[in-house]
């Protein structure tokens, strides 16, 4: 529940990102980060927020971490379901960044 | 053994992965007791620990415990009654999926949703938040996790929710429990690994005091396998050297500060209040209440929570055997339970710590650990071994 998700930040509105976790684009609150995100950043989503910007220096080694994760997981892989959790808690992009900004 | 670690390690780098084993064998012979026994707090941690087989490349003289880092698992009896109460009462409740087969007293919301009680699963406050824009009819957040989790309900109650939208807040915060399974009579834990993203948001300085108070070394753990292996390695090096110190070795995520910002959201809706962690201890400061000014969102001053009805029904004896609590404390470990993997299994948990996929018993369970020092052949090594035999399912 705390292991939380990596994911690169596409578009920013208001206080909303969405993000590309793995090829899915979601949406993810900006309320709790501590410093400004820009897109092309990688911030660290937890139950739908972000609650770090993480520097790409490091994230390259971390991402493939989780990818492995969830190719080689079968369906009862503890971690990969919280890890897919984590991605569900995120809104979906599919109805627009604005839909619920408010 | 050796090539079964070497296996699950190798896809990051796994010469960096063997000589942190090596460096970690070699400090844990040079303090020359055995056991030596450290705790990490996170469910997190004991799944990458399990899933990964990390303990194979343990020391064999190095005991890796896991404490109360279940957020599931901790949350008591009567905070889950009190979700059951609301139910029953015909109240709508929205909570983290984790919580609804968690026993309370006599029953778990699984069993009122089966009598009829409306639940709803979310995966975030916020679309708990959702569900209640949508009607006009009460809907009750049972609010459960440590602080990482917490901050986020703190962010959907000061976005302006609708007027419709309760908060039954079961959360709990760490460091103050630490404080208590280090003072447990029974405790042989010489150090603590921190969960890296509750780190994050409170940075690893909330520790300095405490390393001071009790005189554990605490090092900050990211999740990645090696992560857990360098941290292992500089906690067991401060336990060698008497070393009361707070380290970081999750530096890509915490600093010393924290994340600031949503500290500061953290504490304008809650405050910290003494309460117990289930099957542990009482635990001063352990549990997140709402403050006063939001008493308008706090299910508990909007509702009558009527526990005497819910607990109606005596606890089966089965769920007296239970060792959760000792479990969660470190002093015992699953398989000293005569319950684990016979009465008590994932389809029909008797104890929190079978249900959570962060409860230590579900994680040996499903990634089939057997003891402190056993080899895991979890899911992905067998897998792994799957495919190398010839890719047959």
């Amino acid at each position: 529940m705390c292991l939380g998700v990596p994911g690169r930040v596409v578009e920013i509105h208001d206080n909303e990102a969405v993000v590309d976790f793995f090829g899915v684009k979601r949406r993810v609150r900006l309320e709790l980060v501590d410093e400004t995100v820009q897109p092309g950043d990688y911030i660290l989503n937890h139950v739908g927020y972000a609650i770090r910007r993480i520097s790409e220096d490091d994230i390259e080694g971390t991402l493939r971490m989780y990818e492995e994760l969830l190719r080689e997981a079968s369906d009862n892989d503890l971690m990969a379901n919280d890890v897919r959790g984590e991605v569900q808690a995120t809104a979906s992009a599919e109805v627009g960044a604005k839909a619920h900004a408010k | 053994m050796r090539s079964e670690a070497a296996r699950e390690l190798k896809f990051r780098d796994p010469a960096r992965a063997a000589a942190l084993a090596a460096r970690l064998q070699q400090t844990v012979r040079q303090i020359g007791r055995s056991p030596v026994a450290v705790m990490h707090v996170c469910g997190s941690h004991e799944q990458a620990i399990a899933r990964y087989g990390l303990r194979s490349a343990f020391p064999k003289d190095l005991d890796v415990i896991m404490g109360p880092g279940c957020p599931v698992c901790i949350t008591d009896q009567p905070e889950v009654d009190e979700a059951i109460a609301l139910a029953r009462q015909g109240i709508r409740v929205a909570t983290y999926g984790d919580m609804l087969r968690v026993p309370g007293t006599a029953a778990s919301l699984a069993d009122v949703q089966a009598e009829g009680a409306r639940i709803d699963v979310v995966y975030s406050v916020t679309q708990a938040v959702e569900i209640a824009r949508a009607s006009s009819e009460p809907l009750v957040f049972f609010a459960t996790g440590f602080e990482t989790t917490a901050v986020a309900t703190a962010a959907a109650m000061l976005g302006d929710p609708p007027s419709n939208f309760f908060v039954l807040s079961a959360h709990k915060y760490i460091p103050p429990v630490m404080e208590i399974v280090s003072e447990m009579p029974d405790s042989r834990v010489e150090g603590f690994l921190a969960a890296g993203h509750a780190a994050t948001i409170t940075g690893w300085g909330v520790f300095e005091e405490f390393v001071v108070r009790h005189q554990v070394p605490v090092v900050v753990a990211g999740f990645e396998p090696l992560d857990i292996l360098a941290a292992l390695v500089r906690l067991v090096e401060l336990v060698r050297d008497r070393s009361r110190a707070v380290d970081n070795m999750f530096p890509r995520c915490v600093t010393r500060e924290g994340n600031v910002a949503a500290q500061k959201q953290l504490w304008k809706v809650f405050r910290p209040i003494g309460g117990r962690w289930r099957g542990i201890a009482h635990v001063p400061n352990g549990n997140l209440r709402l403050r006063d000014e939001w008493s308008h969102m706090d299910a508990r001053r909007n509702f009558t929570i009527d526990l005497a009805a819910v607990w109606e029904g005596a606890p089966s004896l089965l769920s007296q055997q239970c060792i959760c609590g000792d479990i969660m404390a470190g002093v015992k470990s699953p398989t000293d339970c005569r319950l684990f993997g016979h009465e008590c299994l994932p389809d029909n948990p008797i104890g929190a710590c079978m249900v959570s996929t962060e409860g230590t018993c579900r994680i040996w369970h499903e990634y089939n650990v057997r003891d402190q020092r056993s080899a895991v052949v979890g899911p992905a090594a067998r897998a792994t071994a799957r495919a190398e035999a010839g890719g047959q399912r």
